[in-house]
């Protein structure tokens, strides 16, 4: 019983975590229908980012905190100007290509830059983050408790954001029709401006509770996060929101459980079956959009 | 005739090499409905999202009260007080018509309250359905919350993209009944149709486009008489 209920807390929480990544994927191919496989590079980088602020520069965890996210909201953003914006109007598998590229060019920079060495992560400066606790039998960390807390909690702003304010009716419009949107005269590029913001910073926050309990970073650590955070989105449905979180939650229970059974080699299997079962049976995922093209 | 609101000079624009608009001025005067009416493919399209700056002319100038605007950001024309209805409606399936409304006065800071009332006021169907998402709406419906859509920027000029197309005759009708009201109450408007019939009579001042130019100009009474307009447009 206490290990079903360690799993279930273990997996609920990597799942919140993926369900912050996944809704970087989920916005932004909302937006753009682009697939952005430089996320999870996104969300490595946001590690050595606070490797850099803490180990390097020696600044508290919290303000850290704060740079790490606008770090890497900066960088999200950039990497749209340079690498997406300019193809705008080219076929998708042109931005889809240069989204891979961009991956790869995240992995060698950050090898070139902070070597393939693994680099520490300064998981226990971290305060009441870092601090152990006890509930009942299950014995984890201040972290694995408030993650899930923290993603729901996020994912209801997130919701009230894109349902009640402008810019969330703005955000609605432009993922149906840029054009149209443009005549209403909102500024499309601001917009998706903003989509890349909000999906880095989550991706950044991701970042932070993700290498808390594992402790270090290394240049390929953002990959098979960002393949099974993708996996997730996929699974909830890629452009639903609350389909990202009940697909990263699912994704890490499934993880988790399998982690902990007499299997436990093929947790990252299970997770691609899943992918290729969704595929094959309900590609649109469980709330995902209808499939209907842009008239 | 009263003062020139937007002037089109020598205007063209080209697509991939194809020139679709070969050279074409007009003006618009301020407080009238101007139509251009013509084929398919003769440019009116182009013209209409060229001065709403979706497409970029490869040549000539738009000018709004003097103000060069050729070329000019969507966004800042819309500030600038023009405002164009797209052809097929083109309203925002998944918001509710009332959403859709507030994304009509996107650049608008002050209360929209007034504004809501006034296009409900002409429109009371909407009202109805202000809940409803923008998709479950029917054609007629659709094309008024288009209208409604651009009247919440507050424009000084309107520009119509074949309000009629795929619409019944009275639904039409009604269309062309509110695009007077419009009128009536000081906004300009420039309305492209196929349907020349319609246009035409509630048109101050017609052109006629054919294949990216200008071939024939009047009042929208003396382009119903014209011989040739009736045999080309009006299928008399």
């Amino acid at each position: 019983m206490d290990t079903f209920l360690q799993n279930c807390l273990n997996g609920i929480s990597i799942g919140s975590i993926y369900a912050l990544i996944a809704i970087g994927y989920t916005m932004v191919y909302g937006i753009l229908r682009l697939i952005n496989f430089a996320h999870g590079d996104i969300f490595m980088m946001a590690g050595y980012f606070m490797i850099i602020c803490m180990t390097d520069l020696l600044i508290p965890w919290y303000i850290s905190v704060i740079l790490v996210i606008i770090a890497t909201v900066l960088l999200g953003v950039f990497i749209e100007r340079i690498a997406y914006k300019p193809l705008r109007d080219a076929p998708r598998m042109s931005i889809m290509i240069s989204a891979i590229g961009v991956s790869y060019f995240l992995q060698n920079f950050a090898t070139y830059v902070f070597t393939a060495q693994p680099r520490s992560y300064p998981y226990d400066q971290m305060g009441f983050l870092s601090k152990k606790i006890q509930l009942g039998n299950l014995s984890t960390t201040m972290v694995t408790f408030i993650t899930p807390i923290l993603t729901v909690l996020l994912v209801l702003v997130l919701l009230l954001l894109i349902k009640k304010t402008k810019m969330g009716i703005a955000m609605r419009a432009v993922s149906r029709d840029f054009e149209t949107s443009q005549l209403m005269g909102i500024k499309i590029n601001a917009v998706i401006s903003f989509t890349f913001a909000i999906g880095s910073g989550l991706a950044a926050l991701g970042s932070i509770l993700y290498f808390i309990p594992r402790s270090s970073v290394y240049p390929l650590s953002g990959s098979l996060p960002g393949l099974k955070c993708f996996v997730a989105a996929v699974f909830g449905g890629i452009g639903s929101i609350p389909g990202a979180l009940v697909g990263g939650f699912l994704i890490g229970l499934c993880e988790t459980f399998v982690k902990g059974s007499a299997f436990s080699e093929f947790s990252d299997v299970v997770t691609f079956i899943i992918l290729i079962v969704v595929l094959l049976i309900k590609p649109t995922g469980l709330f995902g959009e209808k499939l209907e093209e842009k008239v | 005739m009263s003062d020139v609101m937007l002037k089109i000079e020598d205007l063209r624009i080209n697509y991939g090499g194809i020139e679709a608009v070969k050279g074409i001025s007009f003006d618009v005067p301020q407080g009238k409905i101007v139509t251009l009416i013509g084929a398919n493919g003769a440019g009116k399209s182009s013209t209409l999202r060229s001065i709403a700056g979706i497409v970029k002319p490869s040549g000539g100038k738009i000018r709004l009260n003097g103000e060069d605007i050729t070329g000019k950001a969507p966004n800042y024309i819309v500030s600038k007080g023009i405002t164009l209805v797209p052809e097929g409606r083109r309203i925002f399936p998944d918001l509710t018509v009332a959403e859709n409304l507030r994304v009509g006065a996107y650049l608008r800071k002050d209360d929209l309250t007034q504004d809501m009332e006034r296009v409900y006021t002409l429109f009371p169907r909407l009202k109805e359905r202000e809940w409803q998402a923008g998709g479950t709406l029917s054609g007629g419906e659709q094309q008024m919350l288009a209208v409604a859509r651009a009247l919440m920027s507050r424009p000084k000029l309107i520009m119509m993209d074949e309000p009629s197309l795929g619409l019944a005759p009275l639904v039409v009708r009604g269309i062309f009944d509110i695009i007077k009201t419009i009128n009536a109450e000081g906004t300009t408007v420039l309305l492209i149709e196929q349907n020349a019939n319609m246009a035409l009579k509630i048109a101050d001042w017609g052109f006629v486009l054919e294949t990216g130019r200008i071939t024939k100009q009047g009042t929208g009474a003396e382009l119903l008489n014209d011989a040739s307009v009736k045999e080309a447009y009006l299928g008399t």
